[in-house]
């Protein structure tokens, strides 16, 4: 019998999302609160002494990298969490237990963190609104981009979540690998802005693809080729698909 | 009876080195109260594990109800419901919540009828809107106890259920086991009370150091491996013993009050109304005397320090 468990990965599903609700208060008002102080301090204070970037307005120039740079952080921390909370509590015996399969859990785990992390990004999308005008050139690829990001850095973050032996570890990568490289990665600037050797170095920063991608969808503008980001981010995807699958054919972290 | 758990050749050795199990083949009936008795690090963890998926046997196979639990996983857990020795519990959850969570992860629609009739049979339908970390540490091994029974199971593992648990709590799940086994659940408990081995099992299993050294009816195991101990309150202290007496096991307790003697039970002489014979015949008078039946707890520390006499 191999029938999708599917009351199973509603079960996690639906007891992820709980688990946001709880905390939906610090999860959603941080985000909008971070932002706004972006606006206002990028937006308003710098942006207004900036000229314009690839014909866009400074203010609205940084929207996209903003949402990003939140997506990133939020996906990773969440997902993270998800699995690393059963592991560190040792609940995680019933996951084993029950008649799940690896990729329902997977399904389950990320689909119900990279729900949360669309949502945030769509707030906060909404809240640049209130501080400048942006228009998106190519909505529908904007939206497949935000739900792309989220699904991969949710991966990323379970896999972070799976590795992590301590609450340390946990937070390590977000904050000491993915943070910096988002900031260098464009997210407040255009890579056109550095002088050589930088520019060419931030060609080496996986984000930077990423972003400008997201970028792209806005503007019609971007640092690299779409091609090159869309293809960047499929090779991301399929990274964090692989390891995942090691993960449980292995059982690493996960069983004895 | 028709095998419910087939374990076949079943070994697991730790990433440490650690032998935990040694080939391991066990049959359990279907319906019956099976109890793992061993010391602690015996191997009873791991083996419940294996059965449950949480830990990766090293060879061997082991089939619930007929479906491999590897292979089959998907049917195999289905039929099965764990409740670990750790208290590990979503403390955030309702009771409520938790135990409808783990039936939909057994892939069982949602039946409220049932996880009501489950927090009933454990008192905690009071209790159901509480937030588990609200729970006193009795209720939250009800609670776990609620989590294996929600996806109504055919197979239920008990590992150490009464481990740290009050005695009101005991009884009630000793009734609880009981009404399981009535409804058709097979039940394999582990444990190191004795006790709760002789109250509820229908047969024992007794695991030392990752090896399963008997399997039998508990009755049978009682009545087979039982010694009895006979000892006469003497009329006057002997300070040695007198000779004549050395066709019997003899021993002077209680500075010399008591004369101990010790025999099988199911030997077909066994030499009692002989001895108090020899004893009239050489003027040694006695008050009162006893004969004890020695308990599932005698015959489990006689067999586990023979183990132990035999490796060393």
């Amino acid at each position: 019998m191999t029938r999708f468990n599917r009351h199973g990965v509603w079960a996690i599903y639906r007891f992820e999302v709980n688990r946001f609700g709880r905390t939906v208060w610090t999860s959603l008002a941080t985000p909008v609160i971070t932002t706004a102080l972006y606006f206002i301090v990028f937006g308003s204070a710098i942006g207004s002494r900036m000229g314009e970037l690839d014909g866009v307005d400074y203010g609205a120039f940084i929207v996209p990298g903003l949402i990003m740079l939140t997506m990133f952080t939020e996906s990773i921390f969440n997902a993270s969490f998800g699995i690393y909370m059963p592991k560190w509590a040792g609940t995680i015996y019933e996951l084993l237990s029950a008649p799940v399969s690896a990729f329902e859990t997977v399904l389950a785990y990320v689909g119900a963190a990279a729900t949360k992390s669309v949502i945030i990004g769509l707030i906060i999308f909404a809240t640049a609104h209130l501080f400048v005008d942006v228009t998106v050139e190519h909505p529908v690829l904007m939206l497949l981009f935000l739900v792309m990001i989220a699904v991969t850095f949710c991966l990323f973050g379970f896999i972070l979540g799976i590795w992590a032996k301590s609450f340390e570890q946990l937070q390590v990568i977000p904050m000491l690998v993915v943070m910096p490289l988002t900031f260098l990665g464009g997210a407040f600037y255009s890579i056109d802005m550095l002088p050589e050797p930088w520019r060419t170095a931030t060609l080496f920063n996986p984000i930077v693809y990423l972003i400008s991608g997201f970028r792209w969808t806005f503007f019609g503008e971007g640092d690299v080729s779409i091609g090159v980001s869309l293809a960047a981010m499929a090779g991301f995807l399929a990274l964090c698909l692989a390891v995942i699958w090691w993960m449980f054919r292995t059982g690493y972290r996960l069983k004895s | 009876m028709a095998s419910v758990i087939s374990i076949v050749g079943l070994t697991k050795t730790y990433a440490s080195g650690v032998e935990a199990l040694r080939p391991i083949d066990l049959d359990i009936e279907k319906g019956e109260i099976f109890a793992l008795l061993g010391p602690n690090g015996a191997g009873k963890t791991t083996l419940i594990s294996i059965v449950c998926g949480i830990v990766t046997a090293t060879t061997g196979s082991v089939t619930a109800d007929g479906h491999d639990i590897v292979r089959d996983y998907r049917a195999a857990r289905m039929k099965i419901g764990l409740v670990p020795q750790e208290l590990h519990t979503d403390s955030f959850e309702t009771v409520w919540a938790t135990v409808t969570f783990s039936r939909g992860l057994f892939g069982k629609p949602p039946s409220p009828g049932h996880i009501e009739k489950v927090l009933r049979d454990l008192s905690l339908w009071d209790k159901r809107d509480a937030k588990v970390q609200e729970l006193s540490g009795g209720m939250k091994r009800r609670v776990m106890i609620a989590k294996a029974l929600s996806h109504e199971p055919e197979i239920l593992f008990l590992d150490e259920p009464t481990a740290g648990v009050d005695v009101e709590l005991r009884r009630d799940m000793w009734g609880l086991v009981r009404e399981l086994r009535e409804g058709g659940v097979t039940i394999i408990l582990t444990t190191h009370y004795i006790e709760e081995a002789e109250e509820m099992a229908d047969r024992v299993g007794v695991i030392s150091k990752g090896e399963l050294i008997v399997v039998e009816e508990k009755n049978a195991l009682m009545k087979k491996l039982g010694r009895k101990t006979l000892t006469l309150n003497l009329a006057e202290p002997l300070a040695a013993l007198p000779g004549g007496l050395d066709a019997w096991a003899l021993e002077l307790k209680a500075e010399g009050h008591e004369l101990e003697h010790v025999f099988d039970a199911q030997a077909e002489a066994t030499g009692v109304p002989a001895l108090l014979a020899r004893l009239g015949a050489l003027g040694i008078g006695w008050k009162d005397l006893n004969t004890r039946q020695s308990s599932l707890e005698d015959i489990f520390v006689g067999l586990v320090s023979e183990r132990r006499g035999g490796a060393a």
